[in-house]
């Protein structure tokens, strides 16, 4: 009996005789379907097992975010980037808000900085160990998601404590953070390390050498390096090509230069190498957040000098007349932010999210735009599945780690 | 912006005489591009230049009696050097705009542009695929114009077994008040629906006069 059967699948996919070809089907997956994570559809062509045509259809979660953008206050928009990459809301605000005070050219007080990087990690881990754990599933291994979504759910505790809320964050605010962190609650950080770390060796212990993922994953959905540029690629689909890019490391920001940490980068750029960054990169997140910890100055969560654009404190606006007056300026018309344009990303766990502002120096923006990782990479399904079987796309869509809300905005 | 961009602003716009430096921008090197010159520059800065990543497209309107009204803003960025390069190309036509697709040079345009079609009506020429990418392809309109209203406009819903069955139509949303901003300048009357619009309250339904018509 032959130990395994190797098929020749690329070459059924590239066959274009007719007489030869059996008839090719026509299979909608999505939008409901567990692999696609929210509400993508897939329109395969497939011949037999084999995908020979891939055309994502997109935006059942349309919810036009530039335009809402444009009609409402700086603020008020803090809440809408929570819900583009609602696995990491933090992120979100923190590009947001970074984005606008680049166009104030306010800088942010350095605990507020800090306390910015440290829920930004915190979100990046529990993104990435919710992305693994449904990848897991995906491919076959059910108990990984329990154990990863187990450490996600104290990472939500922590959140909740800190924020209010455990899902959608609105942590930031033009030019601050919402709150401090309450007391004791840096130490209860450390300690959701500690479990989280854990967790990643169980789940390495479970992944990185169970030969059903290993089949199911090396050398499936191989990107190559010119192919991730030339489609914009970012994040860790990029580094899995083998480029060492990382926006936090090439044009830090929100103080990431002070932090010690390593850009783990691939070198297949399959959907396993993109398994193993992503568990490198929780890891590499925790040593972050651990010297935050470590180092968080003492000092203002608010930029307060910034008069036109931060609510003053309410004890005050409650004293004083002209705090009052300020405190309902900016809540009627909006933090009075300059004209001129604004193109900033950060680096977030699926990629780098970008935020494009024009503004003509009123409370709102005139034009925003949203540049969501996700969307750039379904874009490269039509490439990326054809060749493949079926059975391979909850593999790849899994690896490419995207997330509707952040591509249909 | 620091000097590493400006050298590069420069640097760039001596290499190239045809482009102006666009008023307004402060953060990146950014550019005017003519639309005949847009690709031209576009291939220049791939492959001379180093700009090997195409990170963001946007459409933009600027004000329905702006002109030209409207126009595409392309982000690329340069992985050696960490620097964005913006630019962007005005379509000359306020009625049918037109400018150049940039797919031929990074393939990852392709998206993008598909989407600024979309929400703007901008045309990308030479796009392999001009499709609505967001909206659904019997979309009639461009909702990201500025003279769209936010709470969007009744149109025949897409699906007709659906259609034939309910009579369902795709109606505004209800805007429960909103706009939920007060442009500077005007009185709180004007600026702020809810002010003007007395007779509506919490769970009581908005007249339909004001675009409400929630059935």
């Amino acid at each position: 009996m032959p130990k395994s059967l190797d098929f020749e699948f690329s070459d059924a996919a590239s066959r274009d005789d007719d007489v030869i070809q059996c008839e090719k089907m026509h299979v909608t997956m999505g939008p409901s379907h567990p692999s696609t994570h929210g509400v993508l559809r897939l329109q395969l062509e497939v011949d037999g097992e084999i995908v020979t045509k891939c055309t994502p259809v997109i935006g059942y979660l349309h919810r036009g975010d530039d335009k809402l953008a444009e009609n409402m206050t700086y603020n008020q928009f803090v809440p809408f980037t929570d819900r583009l990459d609602y696995l990491a809301p933090i992120c979100n605000n923190v590009a947001y808000a970074l984005t606008v005070e680049r166009l104030a050219g306010l800088e942010v007080p350095p605990r507020c900085a800090a306390l910015r990087v440290l829920t930004s990690e915190l979100s990046r881990m529990s993104s990435h160990l919710l992305g693994l754990g449904v990848y897991a599933m995906d491919t076959g291994a059910l108990t990984v998601f329990l154990t990863t979504y187990t450490e996600r759910e104290r990472i939500y505790s922590l959140f909740e404590e800190l924020t209010g809320q455990r899902l959608s964050c609105s942590y930031t605010r033009i030019g601050g953070v919402t709150r401090d962190v309450p007391e004791g609650w840096l130490a209860k950080v450390e300690k959701a390390c500690d479990c989280v770390l854990k967790a990643l060796d169980e789940m390495e212990g479970l992944l990185s050498r169970n030969k059903i993922f290993t089949d199911r994953t090396q050398g499936i959905g191989v990107i190559k390096r010119d192919f991730a540029l030339q489609y914009g690629l970012t994040g860790v689909n990029l580094r899995c090509t083998g480029v060492c890019a990382d926006i936090r490391k090439d044009r830090p920001y929100s103080g990431y230069e002070q932090y010690d940490f390593d850009i783990p980068v691939g070198t297949v750029g399959d959907c396993y190498d993109r398994y193993l960054l992503k568990t490198e990169e929780v890891r590499q997140s925790v040593r972050i957040v651990r010297q935050v910890c470590k180092t968080i100055p003492d000092g203002p969560i608010f930029a307060e000098d910034a008069r036109k654009i931060c609510l003053p404190p309410k004890n005050r606006v409650l004293t004083g007349m002209e705090e009052l007056i300020q405190n309902f300026m900016i809540t009627t018309h909006g933090p009075q932010i300059p004209a001129g344009e604004a193109y900033f990303e950060a680096e977030n766990p699926k990629g780098a999210l970008g935020f494009f502002i024009h503004s003509k120096g009123e409370g709102h923006p005139y034009r925003l735009h949203v540049r969501g990782p996700s969307f750039v990479s379904l874009s490269t399904l039509p490439v990326l599945v054809p060749g493949h079987f079926v059975t391979d796309i909850p593999a790849i869509l899994g690896s490419l780690d995207f997330v509707q809300g952040e591509c249909d905005r | 912006m620091n000097e590493k961009d400006l050298a590069l602003q420069n640097e760039l716009l001596e290499k190239y005489p045809y482009l102006a430096v666009r008023p307004g921008s402060a953060d990146h090197a950014s550019f005017d591009v003519p639309a005949d010159k847009a690709v031209e520059f576009a291939r220049a800065l791939r492959d001379n230049e180093g700009f090997s990543s195409i990170n963001d497209v946007e459409g933009c309107d600027w004000g329905v009696d702006a002109s030209p009204r409207f126009s595409a803003i392309w982000h690329v960025y340069n992985y050696d050097k960490h620097l964005y390069v913006r630019m962007n190309v005005y379509a000359q036509d306020n009625e049918k705009p037109r400018v150049p697709s940039l797919c031929s040079v990074w393939a990852g345009c392709n998206w993008h542009e598909r989407e600024a079609f979309d929400l703007l009506g901008i045309e990308f020429e030479d796009h392999p695929d001009m499709r609505r990418i967001l909206m659904w392809d019997e979309y009639p309109y461009h909702p990201l114009r500025k003279d769209f209203p936010l709470a969007g406009i009744e149109v025949p819903h897409p699906d007709p077994d659906t259609v034939a069955q309910t009579g369902v139509k795709v109606l505004p949303a209800p805007q429960n008040g909103g706009p939920f901003l007060a442009t500077g300048g005007n009185t709180m009357r004007k600026s702020e629906p809810r002010a003007l619009d007395q007779e509506w309250r919490e769970g009581n339904r908005k007249p339909k006069n004001n675009g409400n018509n929630d059935a």
